[in-house]
Formats: C-alpha cells, structure tokens, sequence
C-alpha cells in the first residue's frame, strides 16, 4: 500500500514527464505503467450454450495454431442487455478452444456483475466509430465476429505471500488466487476471489471466491483452520476436527455442501 | 554502528522486563556499552528489576520534553560497568512518547552505545509501538501457553507492518524467540506447550529458552538481574541467549527434565 502511495505522491510532485527518471531513482521494487497492447476482441451478439459452441468450434478448426493460450476481451456492446451469459460456462468453452477470456467490455449492468461474480473485471466500452452493423442482420448460426482491437489490459491479479501471515493479518487479493508460501496463524484472515493455496499449515481463516465464484477451492498442505469457506459455504474449525485434520487437502463446492478431501 | 533491540511480548507477565535486564547486564558484561530504556511509562518496573530505584531523578518523558538533558537521566549501573537505565516516567502515560522525541533520544544514544535494549509495555497500544519501531532486531518474549503464543503471533506481524524499516521498505526487523518459564516435567505431562509447539506455530529462530526458576522471583525482589545469578539454571539460560544474540553457535539446554545430582539439587534454581 505504502508503495502505491509513494508512487502517487511522485506522480503528483514530479508531473507525468518525469516518471521514468522518478522510478529508476527510487528503491521501489516494482512500478505500475500503463501499456497498449493488441488483443483479440471477441465480440457477441448473443449467447446460447449450443450455438456458441458450435460456433466457435467452427471459427477455431478454421485456424487451429492461431487460438493457443490467446487472451480475448468479450465484447458484449452488440449483444442484448437482456441476455443472461453464464460467463463461468462460457469461459469454460473458450478455454476448451485455446481462448482465455480476461475481460469484458461494455453489456449492461446484469452483465458486468455476472461478469465480475466470475473473476472478469469489465472495460468501458469502445467508441461509436467502432460499431459495426446491427446485430440484427447476423445470420443465424454466427454469433461470434473476431477483429483486433488495441486495448489496455490488467496484469495478472494473482498474489504470492512468501511470509508468515500473522495472527490479525488479513490479506485479500482481489480478482485472483492467493498463493501462501508460509503458515497462516490462528487469528489471521486470507481471502481470495479465486482460489487460496496455502503451502504450509493453515490454522486461520481462509475464503476463497469471496465474491460469489462456486467454481473456487482452497488448497492447503495441513488443515488446522478456524474456518474456510468458498463463495459463502463455510466449515468452521468444529465440523473439520475429523480424519482430515491436520492433513493436505482440497476443499470445492458440490451444489452448496462444502466436500473437503484429500489431496 | 549501535543497535536497537526490543524485546517485546503482546502479553503482560511473560517476563520482559526480567528479560530486559538480563540481556541488557549480559551485553554490559562482555564488554559492549549498553543502555535499557523502560517504555512502560505509567507503570515503571525496570528500575527496581535493576536496583536503581532510589537513583532516579529525571526519566525519559523528562528528555523527551526536554525538561532534562539524556546524561542526567541515564543512571550508571553500579555493578556492571558499560551498562546505564533510562526509567520510564511514574506520573504520565503513553501519549508523552512521541515519535520524534523517542527518535531524538535513541539517535543520541546510537553515538555512543553499542547496543539500546528497548524494554516494552504489554498490548499493542502506542507504547509497545513507540518501543518497536526504530529497532533492528526484536527479542519475542514467549510463555509455553496458547495466549501468549497468539499475541507473540500478533505483535510479529505487527513488527513486519508497522516500524520504520517496514514502511521503508528496508531488511525486516530480526526476529528471534525467547521461551521463559520453560518446565520440561510439565512438557511431558502435557500441561504446557513444547519449544517444538511453539517453534511450529511461531515459525521464527529460538534464541533461548529460560527454564521456570525461583532464582528469577528473589533476583527480581533484590534488584539484581538474574543472569548475574551465575550459579542459577535461568541466569546460565539468558547468558547463552545473549551470547547466541551476538552470533555465537551455543547449544539448548534446560530443554529435558534434569536427571538431578546432588549439585544440581543444592544450586538448581526449581
């Protein structure tokens, strides 16, 4: 937090021009910058499971070698505002075809929350002049249109604790999995949007999928925890003294029963 | 280059300021100039662990404010050479630390001492901070107990957060653990935590482990620092402690229940 704050303050005393001098002299063991970088935008102009899949699954046998691990933006702003998207799904279905979403641009208010519940942070939307035709005229059967557009895209929002988490401690990391390298005391609090894993005895808190993500898990080498919940299904320590305790687990949703098992 | 160590707990009672005294007289007598300085202002206890209490004329809150130059209120330890107490103030509370007047006097102090022991109030509350946050190295005072371990826990990830080198981004504090009050015979019956219990949970280097004596009680109540005790199992522990501080390797001892001789019964602290 420190840092941020003092790349605030050398911001506003220096002004934008100096920046870069400013970073090289200080200390910091990181700067923020921003970066244009050319993405695949995946614009939708609606969604259902099964034509979606076909699709895409069209789109990608055409150019298999292009979609390897590539990161596409969705871009919901020709797509019905009343549409309901399970993004989970259709992240999922993209991912089968090398695509990875990372975020969403445009859609209404229902969209970018649902968005958002499934870890894709949204865009603003992009100017009128980048309207294309109506979505009204796309012929049955192609949903999907892939163009390049320039975007700013976040970094990994992943966290990697390499210290003890203290009793009283509590760390979040928004948007990603929280991985601990170090053992996380009675009394203290780790969250995540994603996953957690604790590679160490876990004898806190933990809750992963914080905001709503029934697909998150959390991962720990010995189970001593005083609660651990995933998207708001929790065990507290009583339910988890069992065979499990003090053992390396997994624990995952299944509907809303918290299973924990073994690793 | 002097430094700064703080020994510090979360929880009252477990032995600061003995620990203060003992390892602040140890550092005095191999030799390196040593300052204590009691920062439980309100509830003054090291000058009479040290014996000094019927030295005392000016105090830190009197330096702090200015009301006393630091060589007025240092008292000179008549028994050890190099070692010197600042006592806290009986009639003020914590608000008189500030951070710029604890400041001024440890940078005077840094001139000509090799080592400031910094000896800290219970809780977490603006003492205990003021006492942690120029130190070097933190000295965990620890009982083998739940509670005391969870506030041990706690004022380590308040040492990692809220002291000068952590918000300057520099090397954390050093932290090393101390066990006093340490029985082996109840270890084994199950009554207490063992070193190994703590050590999984608290996951920093065991500086030492202080075996419970009743040398420590009468060298409180006499005003003499029980490591100058040399006889005592608790006066031998906190001198290996502070030789390990000064990065000599020396094995644990106290750790088992002693298998008693006639020696041990007649000069054994238990």
């Amino acid at each position: 937090m420190s840092q941020l704050e003092l790349f605030r303050k050398k911001r506003k005393t220096l002004g934008p021009m100096q920046d870069t001098e400013a970073a090289l002299d200080s200390e910091a063991c990181f700067k923020l910058k921003g970066s244009r970088v050319t993405m695949t935008i995946l614009e939708l102009y609606r969604y259902d499971y099964k034509s979606f899949n076909a699709t895409l699954s069209s789109t990608v046998s055409s150019a298999p070698d292009f979609f390897q691990q590539t990161p596409v933006i969705l871009s919901l702003e020709k797509c019905p505002g009343d549409n309901f998207i399970d993004f989970i799904e259709l992240g999922e279905l993209c991912r089968e075809y090398g695509m990875i979403p990372v975020a969403v641009r445009g859609g209404s208010e229902e969209q970018i929350l649902s968005a958002n519940v499934a870890g894709l942070p949204s865009l603003p939307p992009a100017s009128i002049s980048a309207r294309g035709p109506e979505p009204t005229e796309a012929k049955a059967g192609t949903t999907v249109e892939i163009r390049e557009v320039e975007v700013e895209v976040p970094i990994s929002a992943n966290k990697v604790i390499t210290t003890p988490v203290r009793s009283g401690q509590q760390i979040y990391a928004p948007g990603g999995d929280l991985v601990v390298l170090a053992p996380v005391s009675a009394g203290a609090e780790i969250l995540a949007d994603g996953n957690i894993h604790v590679y160490a005895p876990l004898r806190g808190r933990a809750l992963a999928g914080v905001k709503g993500d029934d697909s998150a898990r959390i991962f720990c080498q010995s189970l001593e925890a005083e609660l651990i919940s995933i998207s708001g299904n929790y065990k507290v320590n009583e339910d988890l003294q069992g065979s499990l305790w003090k053992q390396a687990v997994k624990a995952e949703l299944e509907g809303d029963q918290l299973i924990i098992s073994p690793l | 280059m002097a430094e700064i160590i703080v020994v510090t707990s979360g929880k009252g009672g477990v032995g600061k300021t003995t620990t203060s005294a003992a390892i602040g007289t140890g550092l005095a007598l191999k030799g390196h100039k040593t300052a204590i300085i009691d920062f439980d202002v309100g509830l003054r206890n090291l000058d009479l662990i040290m014996g000094c209490e019927r030295r005392v004329v000016y105090d830190f809150v009197n330096v702090i404010n200015g009301e006393a130059n630091l060589n007025q209120a240092l008292i000179k330890d008549k028994r050890v050479e190099n070692l010197s107490i600042l006592p806290a103030s009986q009639t003020r509370d914590k608000d008189a630390l500030t951070q710029e007047g604890v400041q001024k006097v440890l940078d005077e102090l840094k001139k000509t001492y090799d080592y400031i022991i910094c000896d800290s109030p219970a809780g977490i509350e603006k003492g205990a901070h003021m006492a942690m946050y120029f130190a070097d190295r933190a000295v965990v005072v620890t009982n083998p107990e739940v509670s005391s371990v969870r506030d041990s826990d706690r004022i380590l990830g308040i040492l990692q957060s809220k002291t000068l080198r952590a918000e300057k981004g520099e090397a954390p504090i050093e932290e090393h653990l101390l066990l006093t009050r340490y029985s082996p015979d109840r270890v084994e019956r199950g009554e207490m935590l063992s070193v190994k219990d703590v050590e999984e949970i608290l996951s920093i280097p065991l500086l030492g482990v202080i075996p419970e004596s009743k040398a420590v009680l009468s060298a409180s109540n006499q005003g003499q620092p029980v490591i100058m005790d040399e006889e005592s199992d608790a006066g031998q522990a906190y001198m290996d402690a502070v030789r390990r501080l000064m990065g000599e390797q020396v094995e644990h001892r106290f750790l088992n229940i002693a298998k008693k001789g006639l020696l041990s019964r007649m000069f054994g602290g238990r």
